[in-house]
Protein backbone atom coordinates (compact mmCIF):
# COMPACT_ATOMS: atom_id res chain seq x y z
CA UNK A 1 0.00 0.00 0.00
CA UNK A 2 2.88 2.39 0.94
CA UNK A 3 4.50 0.91 -2.12
CA UNK A 4 1.57 2.58 -4.32
CA UNK A 5 1.09 5.61 -2.34
CA UNK A 6 4.56 6.30 -3.59
CA UNK A 7 4.46 6.28 -6.43
CA UNK A 8 1.33 8.09 -6.33
CA UNK A 9 2.74 10.87 -4.86
CA UNK A 10 5.52 10.60 -7.38
CA UNK A 11 3.09 10.71 -10.44
CA UNK A 12 1.13 14.00 -8.74
CA UNK A 13 4.20 15.30 -8.29
CA UNK A 14 5.70 14.62 -11.56
CA UNK A 15 2.80 17.27 -12.85
CA UNK A 16 3.62 20.39 -10.78
CA UNK A 17 7.34 19.87 -12.16
CA UNK A 18 7.32 20.76 -15.64
CA UNK A 19 4.94 23.60 -16.98
CA UNK A 20 2.92 20.93 -18.05
CA UNK A 21 0.27 21.64 -14.68
CA UNK A 22 0.49 25.14 -15.11
CA UNK A 23 -0.19 25.69 -18.45
CA UNK A 24 -3.41 22.97 -18.55
CA UNK A 25 -4.78 24.75 -15.54
CA UNK A 26 -4.90 28.22 -17.04
CA UNK A 27 -6.15 26.93 -20.34
CA UNK A 28 -8.44 24.93 -18.62
CA UNK A 29 -10.14 27.45 -16.84
CA UNK A 30 -9.43 30.38 -19.47
CA UNK A 31 -11.52 28.33 -22.08
CA UNK A 32 -14.21 26.97 -19.22
CA UNK A 33 -14.83 30.91 -18.41
CA UNK A 34 -15.06 32.40 -22.13
CA UNK A 35 -17.67 29.38 -22.90
CA UNK A 36 -19.59 29.70 -19.61
CA UNK A 37 -19.94 33.98 -20.24
CA UNK A 38 -19.74 34.08 -24.60
CA UNK A 39 -21.03 30.38 -25.39
CA UNK A 40 -23.61 30.01 -22.41
CA UNK A 41 -24.79 33.53 -22.20
CA UNK A 42 -24.15 33.50 -18.04
CA UNK A 43 -25.68 36.46 -17.75
CA UNK A 44 -27.89 36.95 -20.06
CA UNK A 45 -30.12 34.22 -18.85
CA UNK A 46 -30.80 35.99 -16.16
CA UNK A 47 -30.71 32.75 -13.92
CA UNK A 48 -28.44 31.91 -10.78
CA UNK A 49 -27.82 28.75 -12.14
CA UNK A 50 -24.44 27.02 -13.33
CA UNK A 51 -26.03 25.23 -16.17
CA UNK A 52 -24.24 27.39 -18.93
CA UNK A 53 -20.67 26.45 -17.17
CA UNK A 54 -21.39 22.52 -17.08
CA UNK A 55 -22.78 22.37 -20.52
CA UNK A 56 -18.92 22.91 -21.64
CA UNK A 57 -17.54 20.29 -19.48
CA UNK A 58 -17.54 17.30 -21.79
CA UNK A 59 -16.10 19.14 -25.03
CA UNK A 60 -13.61 20.65 -23.12
CA UNK A 61 -12.44 17.42 -20.97
CA UNK A 62 -12.96 15.35 -24.63
CA UNK A 63 -9.45 18.07 -26.14
CA UNK A 64 -7.73 18.59 -22.76
CA UNK A 65 -8.17 15.44 -20.25
CA UNK A 66 -6.32 13.19 -22.60
CA UNK A 67 -3.35 15.63 -22.72
CA UNK A 68 -2.94 14.64 -19.25
CA UNK A 69 -3.41 11.44 -19.06
CA UNK A 70 -1.37 10.84 -22.43
CA UNK A 71 2.43 10.71 -20.57
CA UNK A 72 0.90 8.52 -18.01
CA UNK A 73 2.70 5.26 -19.89
CA UNK A 74 3.77 6.23 -23.01
CA UNK A 75 6.68 8.47 -21.41
CA UNK A 76 7.81 5.83 -19.57
CA UNK A 77 8.12 3.57 -22.46
CA UNK A 78 9.56 5.67 -24.39
CA UNK A 79 12.19 6.74 -21.69
CA UNK A 80 12.85 3.36 -20.93
CA UNK A 81 11.55 4.09 -16.97
CA UNK A 82 8.82 1.18 -17.43
CA UNK A 83 11.61 -1.35 -16.92
CA UNK A 84 12.92 0.10 -13.74
CA UNK A 85 8.89 0.57 -12.44
CA UNK A 86 8.20 -2.67 -13.54
CA UNK A 87 11.25 -4.63 -11.84
CA UNK A 88 10.37 -2.83 -8.10
CA UNK A 89 8.34 -4.29 -5.80
CA UNK A 90 5.00 -3.19 -7.45
CA UNK A 91 2.09 -4.99 -9.22
CA UNK A 92 0.75 -3.80 -12.42
CA UNK A 93 -1.95 -3.34 -11.14
CA UNK A 94 -0.85 -1.48 -8.09
CA UNK A 95 0.83 0.76 -10.71
CA UNK A 96 -2.10 1.44 -13.08
CA UNK A 97 -4.36 2.26 -9.81
CA UNK A 98 -1.68 4.77 -8.42
CA UNK A 99 -1.13 6.51 -11.76
CA UNK A 100 -4.38 6.71 -12.66
CA UNK A 101 -5.36 8.12 -8.77
CA UNK A 102 -2.68 11.14 -9.25
CA UNK A 103 -4.27 11.75 -12.65
CA UNK A 104 -7.70 11.98 -11.19
CA UNK A 105 -6.03 14.00 -8.19
CA UNK A 106 -4.95 16.46 -10.71
CA UNK A 107 -8.07 16.67 -13.00
CA UNK A 108 -9.77 17.16 -9.07
CA UNK A 109 -7.65 20.68 -8.54
CA UNK A 110 -7.91 22.05 -11.87
CA UNK A 111 -11.69 21.39 -11.41
CA UNK A 112 -12.02 23.12 -7.63
CA UNK A 113 -9.96 26.48 -8.80
CA UNK A 114 -13.23 26.86 -10.78
CA UNK A 115 -14.52 27.67 -7.00
CA UNK A 116 -14.64 31.66 -8.50
CA UNK A 117 -17.62 30.40 -10.56
CA UNK A 118 -19.69 29.29 -7.37
CA UNK A 119 -19.13 32.07 -5.27
CA UNK A 120 -19.94 34.83 -8.31
CA UNK A 121 -23.37 32.41 -8.70
CA UNK A 122 -24.19 32.79 -4.96
CA UNK A 123 -23.26 36.48 -4.82
CA UNK A 124 -25.51 37.36 -7.61
CA UNK A 125 -28.26 35.14 -6.64
CA UNK A 126 -29.73 32.22 -4.38
CA UNK A 127 -29.11 28.89 -6.56
CA UNK A 128 -29.55 25.66 -5.69
CA UNK A 129 -26.32 24.41 -4.32
CA UNK A 130 -27.24 20.88 -4.36
CA UNK A 131 -27.61 20.83 -7.82
CA UNK A 132 -23.95 22.81 -7.94
CA UNK A 133 -22.56 20.04 -5.64
CA UNK A 134 -24.24 17.02 -8.18
CA UNK A 135 -22.71 19.07 -10.79
CA UNK A 136 -19.04 19.30 -9.39
CA UNK A 137 -19.83 15.41 -8.23
CA UNK A 138 -20.76 14.35 -12.02
CA UNK A 139 -17.64 16.30 -13.82
CA UNK A 140 -15.17 14.97 -11.37
CA UNK A 141 -16.34 10.93 -11.88
CA UNK A 142 -16.79 11.85 -16.32
CA UNK A 143 -13.24 13.42 -15.89
CA UNK A 144 -11.95 10.06 -14.16
CA UNK A 145 -13.64 8.29 -17.22
CA UNK A 146 -12.20 10.33 -19.51
CA UNK A 147 -8.59 9.85 -17.65
CA UNK A 148 -9.01 5.94 -17.55
CA UNK A 149 -10.02 6.09 -21.54
CA UNK A 150 -6.89 8.32 -21.94
CA UNK A 151 -4.28 5.95 -19.66
CA UNK A 152 -5.66 2.69 -21.36
CA UNK A 153 -4.36 4.46 -24.66
CA UNK A 154 -1.36 6.13 -23.18
CA UNK A 155 -0.17 2.41 -22.62
CA UNK A 156 -0.71 1.38 -26.46
CA UNK A 157 1.73 3.81 -27.65
CA UNK A 158 5.73 4.66 -27.03
CA UNK A 159 4.82 7.87 -28.95
CA UNK A 160 2.47 10.44 -26.55
CA UNK A 161 0.89 12.56 -29.45
CA UNK A 162 -0.21 9.17 -31.15
CA UNK A 163 -1.58 8.45 -27.74
CA UNK A 164 -3.30 11.53 -27.34
CA UNK A 165 -4.79 11.30 -30.91
CA UNK A 166 -6.06 7.81 -30.01
CA UNK A 167 -7.66 8.57 -26.63
CA UNK A 168 -9.42 11.67 -28.27
CA UNK A 169 -10.89 9.32 -31.07
CA UNK A 170 -11.95 7.04 -27.81
CA UNK A 171 -13.47 9.88 -25.70
CA UNK A 172 -15.30 11.30 -29.07
CA UNK A 173 -17.27 7.83 -29.14
CA UNK A 174 -18.33 8.12 -25.96
CA UNK A 175 -19.27 11.61 -25.90
CA UNK A 176 -21.27 11.47 -29.18
CA UNK A 177 -23.08 8.04 -28.93
CA UNK A 178 -26.39 9.56 -27.65
CA UNK A 179 -26.15 11.96 -30.59
CA UNK A 180 -28.45 11.73 -33.71
CA UNK A 181 -24.86 11.25 -35.70
CA UNK A 182 -24.46 7.41 -34.02
CA UNK A 183 -27.78 6.76 -33.15
CA UNK A 184 -29.23 7.36 -36.99
CA UNK A 185 -25.67 5.29 -37.73
CA UNK A 186 -26.88 2.93 -35.82
CA UNK A 187 -30.70 2.76 -36.04
CA UNK A 188 -30.40 1.29 -40.00
CA UNK A 189 -29.92 -1.95 -38.92
CA UNK A 190 -29.69 -2.87 -35.34
CA UNK A 191 -32.52 -3.82 -33.20
CA UNK A 192 -34.24 -1.01 -30.55
CA UNK A 193 -32.52 -2.48 -27.46
CA UNK A 194 -28.63 -2.03 -29.20
CA UNK A 195 -29.86 1.70 -30.14
CA UNK A 196 -30.99 1.88 -26.27
CA UNK A 197 -27.58 0.99 -24.78
CA UNK A 198 -25.52 2.76 -27.37
CA UNK A 199 -27.62 5.77 -26.53
CA UNK A 200 -26.77 5.05 -22.85
CA UNK A 201 -23.38 4.96 -23.42
CA UNK A 202 -23.28 8.69 -24.16
CA UNK A 203 -21.26 10.55 -21.73
CA UNK A 204 -23.37 14.09 -22.64
CA UNK A 205 -26.59 12.57 -21.04
CA UNK A 206 -25.55 10.73 -18.04
CA UNK A 207 -23.96 13.98 -17.26
CA UNK A 208 -26.38 16.21 -18.28
CA UNK A 209 -28.45 13.76 -15.98
CA UNK A 210 -26.05 14.22 -13.05
CA UNK A 211 -25.58 17.91 -13.46
CA UNK A 212 -29.48 18.68 -13.51
CA UNK A 213 -29.67 17.89 -10.13
CA UNK A 214 -30.68 14.42 -10.54
CA UNK A 215 -27.94 12.70 -8.59
CA UNK A 216 -29.26 9.44 -10.14
CA UNK A 217 -27.08 6.25 -9.02
CA UNK A 218 -27.54 4.68 -12.32
CA UNK A 219 -25.45 7.91 -14.63
CA UNK A 220 -22.70 7.45 -11.36
CA UNK A 221 -22.56 4.03 -11.55
CA UNK A 222 -22.19 4.45 -15.27
CA UNK A 223 -18.93 6.27 -15.06
CA UNK A 224 -17.52 4.08 -12.32
CA UNK A 225 -17.81 1.26 -14.73
CA UNK A 226 -16.44 3.15 -17.84
CA UNK A 227 -13.51 3.76 -15.21
CA UNK A 228 -13.09 0.33 -14.23
CA UNK A 229 -13.47 -0.91 -17.36
CA UNK A 230 -10.84 0.71 -18.88
CA UNK A 231 -8.30 0.07 -15.92
CA UNK A 232 -8.74 -3.09 -15.83
CA UNK A 233 -8.06 -3.00 -19.89
CA UNK A 234 -5.11 -1.35 -18.82
CA UNK A 235 -3.66 -3.47 -16.68
CA UNK A 236 -4.75 -6.57 -19.36
CA UNK A 237 -2.34 -4.07 -21.69
CA UNK A 238 0.65 -3.43 -19.06
CA UNK A 239 0.92 -6.96 -18.70
CA UNK A 240 1.04 -7.66 -22.42
CA UNK A 241 4.27 -5.60 -22.56
CA UNK A 242 6.01 -7.62 -20.64
CA UNK A 243 5.72 -10.69 -23.34
CA UNK A 244 6.87 -8.85 -26.33
CA UNK B 1 22.19 -23.41 0.94
CA UNK B 2 20.91 -23.23 -3.14
CA UNK B 3 22.27 -20.35 -5.47
CA UNK B 4 21.23 -16.86 -4.86
CA UNK B 5 20.53 -16.48 -8.70
CA UNK B 6 19.36 -19.80 -10.51
CA UNK B 7 18.08 -19.39 -14.20
CA UNK B 8 16.31 -22.55 -15.81
CA UNK B 9 15.80 -22.95 -18.89
CA UNK B 10 15.48 -19.72 -20.35
CA UNK B 11 14.07 -19.20 -23.78
CA UNK B 12 12.40 -15.79 -25.70
CA UNK B 13 11.54 -15.83 -29.17
CA UNK B 14 10.72 -12.64 -30.93
CA UNK B 15 9.28 -13.19 -34.21
CA UNK B 16 11.48 -15.30 -36.26
CA UNK B 17 14.44 -14.45 -33.97
CA UNK B 18 15.07 -17.03 -31.32
CA UNK B 19 16.47 -14.41 -28.74
CA UNK B 20 17.30 -16.11 -25.91
CA UNK B 21 17.74 -20.00 -26.52
CA UNK B 22 17.48 -22.51 -22.72
CA UNK B 23 19.88 -19.94 -21.18
CA UNK B 24 20.32 -22.04 -17.71
CA UNK B 25 23.17 -20.76 -15.06
CA UNK B 26 23.29 -20.47 -11.25
CA UNK B 27 25.61 -17.63 -9.11
CA UNK B 28 26.46 -17.90 -5.75
CA UNK B 29 26.88 -15.25 -3.00
CA UNK B 30 30.17 -13.97 -3.21
CA UNK B 31 31.07 -14.31 -7.20
CA UNK B 32 30.80 -11.53 -9.89
CA UNK B 33 29.23 -12.98 -12.86
CA UNK B 34 30.15 -11.33 -16.43
CA UNK B 35 27.81 -11.79 -18.94
CA UNK B 36 29.81 -11.36 -22.37
CA UNK B 37 28.49 -11.08 -26.14
CA UNK B 38 28.25 -9.44 -29.23
CA UNK B 39 25.38 -7.09 -29.49
CA UNK B 40 22.08 -8.57 -30.13
CA UNK B 41 23.70 -11.98 -28.41
CA UNK B 42 20.58 -11.88 -25.61
CA UNK B 43 22.45 -10.74 -23.22
CA UNK B 44 19.62 -7.63 -22.01
CA UNK B 45 16.66 -9.82 -23.16
CA UNK B 46 17.83 -12.33 -20.70
CA UNK B 47 18.60 -10.10 -17.93
CA UNK B 48 15.15 -8.77 -18.62
CA UNK B 49 13.70 -12.51 -18.20
CA UNK B 50 15.39 -12.48 -14.57
CA UNK B 51 14.57 -9.51 -13.61
CA UNK B 52 10.75 -10.21 -14.60
CA UNK B 53 10.03 -7.00 -17.44
CA UNK B 54 10.19 -9.74 -19.96
CA UNK B 55 7.89 -12.84 -19.92
CA UNK B 56 10.00 -15.77 -21.09
CA UNK B 57 8.35 -18.26 -23.25
CA UNK B 58 9.63 -20.81 -21.09
CA UNK B 59 12.11 -21.55 -18.20
CA UNK B 60 12.11 -19.38 -15.09
CA UNK B 61 14.54 -17.40 -12.86
CA UNK B 62 14.61 -17.77 -8.91
CA UNK B 63 15.92 -14.64 -7.08
CA UNK B 64 17.08 -16.01 -3.53
CA UNK B 65 14.56 -18.91 -4.09
CA UNK B 66 11.63 -16.83 -5.02
CA UNK B 67 10.71 -17.72 -8.43
CA UNK B 68 10.19 -14.50 -10.70
CA UNK B 69 7.21 -15.44 -12.24
CA UNK B 70 5.07 -16.94 -9.72
CA UNK B 71 6.49 -14.80 -6.69
CA UNK B 72 7.54 -11.64 -8.60
CA UNK B 73 6.92 -8.94 -5.66
CA UNK B 74 8.86 -11.28 -2.99
CA UNK B 75 11.63 -11.96 -6.08
CA UNK B 76 12.25 -8.26 -6.76
CA UNK B 77 12.50 -7.32 -3.01
CA UNK B 78 15.71 -9.28 -3.11
CA UNK B 79 16.96 -8.19 -6.39
CA UNK B 80 18.54 -4.58 -7.10
CA UNK B 81 18.12 -4.12 -11.26
CA UNK B 82 19.94 -1.60 -13.50
CA UNK B 83 18.11 -1.73 -16.86
CA UNK B 84 20.67 -0.78 -19.60
CA UNK B 85 21.09 3.06 -20.18
CA UNK B 86 20.28 3.05 -16.40
CA UNK B 87 17.19 5.30 -16.74
CA UNK B 88 15.56 7.19 -13.92
CA UNK B 89 12.81 9.97 -14.08
CA UNK B 90 15.09 12.83 -15.66
CA UNK B 91 12.62 15.87 -14.11
CA UNK B 92 13.49 14.41 -10.78
CA UNK B 93 16.75 15.11 -8.71
CA UNK B 94 18.73 12.77 -7.45
CA UNK B 95 17.54 13.06 -4.36
CA UNK B 96 13.69 12.94 -5.03
CA UNK B 97 14.31 10.27 -7.04
CA UNK B 98 16.02 8.08 -4.58
CA UNK B 99 13.20 9.26 -2.33
CA UNK B 100 11.02 7.75 -5.09
CA UNK B 101 12.93 3.93 -5.03
CA UNK B 102 12.97 4.51 -0.87
CA UNK B 103 9.42 4.53 -0.75
CA UNK B 104 8.71 1.84 -3.56
CA UNK B 105 11.08 -0.04 -1.51
CA UNK B 106 8.72 0.52 1.78
CA UNK B 107 11.82 2.48 3.69
CA UNK B 108 10.75 5.60 5.53
CA UNK B 109 11.48 8.60 7.91
CA UNK B 110 14.92 8.30 9.48
CA UNK B 111 15.58 4.62 7.65
CA UNK B 112 14.72 5.95 3.66
CA UNK B 113 16.88 8.94 4.40
CA UNK B 114 20.53 7.13 5.86
CA UNK B 115 20.10 4.73 2.96
CA UNK B 116 19.47 7.58 0.64
CA UNK B 117 22.90 8.81 1.88
CA UNK B 118 24.47 5.69 1.98
CA UNK B 119 24.11 5.11 -1.54
CA UNK B 120 24.72 8.55 -2.63
CA UNK B 121 28.03 8.36 -0.76
CA UNK B 122 28.70 5.07 -2.29
CA UNK B 123 28.09 6.27 -5.93
CA UNK B 124 29.60 9.58 -5.07
CA UNK B 125 26.50 11.33 -5.72
CA UNK B 126 26.36 14.06 -3.19
CA UNK B 127 27.58 16.62 -5.02
CA UNK B 128 24.32 16.90 -7.72
CA UNK B 129 21.76 15.71 -5.28
CA UNK B 130 19.58 18.96 -5.61
CA UNK B 131 20.17 19.31 -9.79
CA UNK B 132 17.67 17.89 -12.19
CA UNK B 133 18.66 14.80 -13.29
CA UNK B 134 18.17 16.04 -16.80
CA UNK B 135 20.73 18.65 -16.27
CA UNK B 136 23.67 15.68 -15.05
CA UNK B 137 26.22 14.53 -17.21
CA UNK B 138 26.36 10.72 -18.67
CA UNK B 139 28.73 9.69 -16.04
CA UNK B 140 26.16 10.75 -12.98
CA UNK B 141 23.00 9.74 -14.24
CA UNK B 142 24.40 6.06 -14.49
CA UNK B 143 25.85 6.68 -10.90
CA UNK B 144 21.76 7.56 -10.37
CA UNK B 145 20.53 4.43 -11.91
CA UNK B 146 23.22 2.63 -9.80
CA UNK B 147 22.39 4.08 -6.92
CA UNK B 148 18.90 3.18 -6.80
CA UNK B 149 19.46 -0.66 -7.66
CA UNK B 150 22.01 -0.26 -4.45
CA UNK B 151 19.66 1.15 -2.13
CA UNK B 152 18.14 -1.79 -0.59
CA UNK B 153 21.90 -3.16 -0.04
CA UNK B 154 19.89 -6.70 -2.55
CA UNK B 155 21.11 -9.94 -1.99
CA UNK B 156 21.16 -9.97 -5.66
CA UNK B 157 22.93 -6.92 -8.06
CA UNK B 158 22.14 -7.31 -11.68
CA UNK B 159 23.31 -4.36 -13.30
CA UNK B 160 23.10 -3.81 -17.54
CA UNK B 161 26.40 -2.78 -18.92
CA UNK B 162 27.28 -0.48 -16.01
CA UNK B 163 30.30 1.59 -17.44
CA UNK B 164 29.28 1.84 -20.92
CA UNK B 165 29.77 5.46 -21.86
CA UNK B 166 31.77 6.18 -19.36
CA UNK B 167 35.13 7.93 -18.78
CA UNK B 168 38.10 5.78 -17.78
CA UNK B 169 38.10 7.60 -14.07
CA UNK B 170 34.74 6.33 -13.74
CA UNK B 171 34.68 3.14 -15.03
CA UNK B 172 37.22 2.57 -12.45
CA UNK B 173 35.08 3.81 -9.76
CA UNK B 174 32.41 1.36 -10.59
CA UNK B 175 34.52 -1.33 -11.15
CA UNK B 176 36.14 -1.05 -7.35
CA UNK B 177 32.16 -0.16 -5.79
CA UNK B 178 31.43 -3.35 -7.52
CA UNK B 179 34.40 -5.49 -6.27
CA UNK B 180 33.77 -3.93 -2.87
CA UNK B 181 29.91 -4.69 -2.57
CA UNK B 182 31.23 -8.60 -4.05
CA UNK B 183 31.30 -10.51 -1.39
CA UNK B 184 28.19 -10.16 0.11
CA UNK B 185 26.30 -10.49 -2.97
CA UNK B 186 25.49 -12.27 -6.17
CA UNK B 187 26.38 -10.20 -8.90
CA UNK B 188 25.29 -10.33 -12.60
CA UNK B 189 27.09 -7.51 -15.19
CA UNK B 190 26.47 -7.64 -18.66
CA UNK B 191 29.26 -6.16 -20.72
CA UNK B 192 30.95 -6.20 -24.15
CA UNK B 193 34.32 -4.69 -22.75
CA UNK B 194 36.57 -7.53 -22.36
CA UNK B 195 38.89 -6.03 -19.96
CA UNK B 196 35.97 -5.53 -17.52
CA UNK B 197 35.69 -9.34 -16.76
CA UNK B 198 39.33 -9.21 -15.45
CA UNK B 199 38.82 -6.60 -13.44
CA UNK B 200 35.51 -7.25 -11.71
CA UNK B 201 34.46 -11.01 -12.48
CA UNK B 202 35.17 -14.27 -10.69
CA UNK B 203 33.19 -16.05 -13.70
CA UNK B 204 31.94 -15.28 -17.15
CA UNK B 205 30.04 -16.83 -19.59
CA UNK B 206 29.73 -15.79 -23.28
CA UNK B 207 26.60 -15.63 -24.68
CA UNK B 208 26.26 -16.28 -28.64
CA UNK B 209 22.62 -16.43 -30.52
CA UNK B 210 21.31 -16.79 -27.54
CA UNK B 211 22.94 -19.96 -26.51
CA UNK B 212 25.92 -20.45 -23.79
CA UNK B 213 28.84 -20.56 -25.65
CA UNK B 214 31.47 -20.55 -22.80
CA UNK B 215 31.27 -20.36 -19.09
CA UNK B 216 34.25 -20.60 -16.89
CA UNK B 217 36.66 -18.55 -14.56
CA UNK B 218 38.27 -15.54 -16.88
CA UNK B 219 41.61 -17.78 -16.60
CA UNK B 220 39.77 -20.77 -17.96
CA UNK B 221 38.20 -19.18 -20.60
CA UNK B 222 42.18 -17.27 -21.39
CA UNK B 223 43.67 -21.15 -21.25
CA UNK B 224 41.11 -21.92 -24.28
CA UNK B 225 42.58 -19.07 -26.44
CA UNK B 226 45.26 -19.96 -29.40
CA UNK B 227 47.87 -17.85 -27.67
CA UNK B 228 47.15 -19.81 -24.25
CA UNK B 229 50.85 -20.71 -23.07
CA UNK B 230 52.54 -19.57 -26.50
CA UNK B 231 56.06 -18.37 -25.48
CA UNK B 232 56.99 -14.69 -26.72
CA UNK B 233 60.19 -12.84 -27.44
CA UNK B 234 61.00 -9.37 -27.98
CA UNK B 235 64.23 -8.31 -29.24
CA UNK B 236 65.79 -7.11 -32.79
CA UNK B 237 65.33 -8.23 -35.91
CA UNK B 238 69.18 -9.84 -36.42
CA UNK B 239 68.93 -11.31 -32.79
CA UNK B 240 65.29 -13.40 -33.65
CA UNK B 241 66.37 -14.16 -37.02
CA UNK B 242 69.22 -16.11 -34.86
CA UNK B 243 67.53 -17.19 -32.85
CA UNK B 244 64.71 -18.85 -34.95
CA UNK B 245 65.78 -21.75 -36.08
CA UNK B 246 67.58 -23.13 -32.43
CA UNK B 247 64.45 -22.08 -30.96
CA UNK B 248 62.09 -24.36 -33.16
CA UNK B 249 64.35 -27.13 -33.14
CA UNK B 250 63.68 -27.60 -28.96
CA UNK B 251 61.46 -30.55 -28.38
CA UNK B 252 58.58 -29.07 -26.93
CA UNK B 253 58.33 -26.18 -29.28
CA UNK B 254 55.72 -27.21 -32.39
CA UNK B 255 56.20 -23.69 -34.36
CA UNK B 256 57.74 -21.02 -34.56
CA UNK B 257 56.32 -17.72 -35.80
CA UNK B 258 58.17 -14.05 -36.71
CA UNK B 259 56.01 -10.84 -36.60
CA UNK B 260 58.39 -8.11 -36.38
CA UNK B 261 60.06 -7.50 -33.58
CA UNK B 262 58.03 -10.36 -31.93
CA UNK B 263 58.80 -13.97 -32.21
CA UNK B 264 56.22 -16.50 -31.18
CA UNK B 265 57.02 -19.97 -29.85
CA UNK B 266 53.89 -22.34 -29.99
CA UNK B 267 54.71 -25.64 -27.65
CA UNK B 268 53.42 -28.67 -28.42
CA UNK B 269 50.30 -29.52 -26.76
CA UNK B 270 50.55 -29.67 -22.85
CA UNK B 271 54.11 -28.68 -22.58
CA UNK B 272 55.28 -25.59 -21.05
CA UNK B 273 58.42 -24.28 -23.15
CA UNK B 274 59.15 -21.35 -21.23
CA UNK B 275 62.29 -22.36 -19.01
CA UNK B 276 63.63 -24.07 -22.46
CA UNK B 277 63.48 -20.48 -24.60
CA UNK B 278 65.14 -18.91 -21.32
CA UNK B 279 68.08 -21.23 -21.02
CA UNK B 280 68.60 -21.65 -25.40
CA UNK B 281 68.30 -17.43 -24.86
CA UNK B 282 71.00 -17.44 -22.45
CA UNK B 283 73.58 -20.11 -23.89
CA UNK B 284 73.53 -17.78 -27.19
CA UNK B 285 74.37 -15.12 -25.22
CA UNK B 286 71.95 -12.40 -27.17
CA UNK B 287 70.13 -9.44 -25.95
CA UNK B 288 66.77 -9.74 -26.01
CA UNK B 289 64.21 -7.41 -24.33
CA UNK B 290 61.64 -10.00 -22.97
CA UNK B 291 60.58 -13.67 -22.77
CA UNK B 292 57.07 -14.27 -21.67
CA UNK B 293 54.63 -16.47 -21.41
CA UNK B 294 51.27 -15.19 -22.44
CA UNK B 295 48.43 -16.15 -20.79
CA UNK B 296 46.14 -16.15 -23.87
CA UNK B 297 43.74 -13.43 -24.53
CA UNK B 298 39.74 -13.39 -23.54
CA UNK B 299 40.01 -11.34 -27.19
CA UNK B 300 40.86 -14.11 -29.58
CA UNK B 301 37.81 -16.41 -27.48
CA UNK B 302 35.18 -13.86 -27.41
CA UNK B 303 35.60 -14.01 -31.26
CA UNK B 304 36.08 -17.59 -31.90
CA UNK B 305 33.51 -18.77 -29.50
CA UNK B 306 31.12 -15.90 -30.94
CA UNK B 307 31.55 -16.09 -34.34
CA UNK B 308 32.49 -19.72 -34.92
CA UNK B 309 36.29 -18.71 -36.37
CA UNK B 310 39.57 -18.18 -35.32
CA UNK B 311 39.72 -21.22 -32.59
CA UNK B 312 42.70 -22.17 -34.24
CA UNK B 313 43.67 -18.85 -36.22
CA UNK B 314 46.36 -16.32 -35.91
CA UNK B 315 48.25 -16.60 -32.73
CA UNK B 316 49.83 -13.40 -33.21
CA UNK B 317 48.09 -10.45 -31.49
CA UNK B 318 49.10 -7.67 -29.43
CA UNK B 319 50.55 -8.55 -25.94
CA UNK B 320 47.99 -7.64 -23.29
Amino acid sequence: MSTALTLFRREFVSYFVTPVAYVFIVIFLALLGAMTFFLGGFFSRGQADLAPFFAFHTWLYLLLVPAVSMRLWSDERKTGTIELLLTLPISPTAAVLAKFFAAWAFAAIALALTFPMWITVNYLGNPDNGVIVAGYVGSLVMAGAFLAIGSCFSTASKNQVIAFVLAVMACLLFTVAGTPLVLEFVSGWAPQRVIDVVASLSFIANFDAISKGVLDLVNLVYFISVIALFLFINVVLVNTLKAR
Amino acid sequence: MAAMIEVAGLAKRFGAIQAVDDISLAVEKGEVLGFLGPNGAGKSTTMKMITGFLEPDAGTARICGFDIREKPIEAKRHLGYMPEGAPSYHEMTPLGFLGFIAGVRGFSGQEADDRIRLAARRTQLESVMYQPIDTLSRGYKRRVGLAAALLHDPDVLILDEPTDGLDPNQKHEIRTLIQEMAPKKAIIISTHILEEVDAVCSRAIIIARGRIVADGTPAELEAKSATHNVVSVTAGMETLAQLSDAISQLNKIARVEIDGRRLIAVPAPGMDALEDVRALVRQKGVFVEDVRLERGRLEDVFRAVTTGRGAAGNTLGGTR
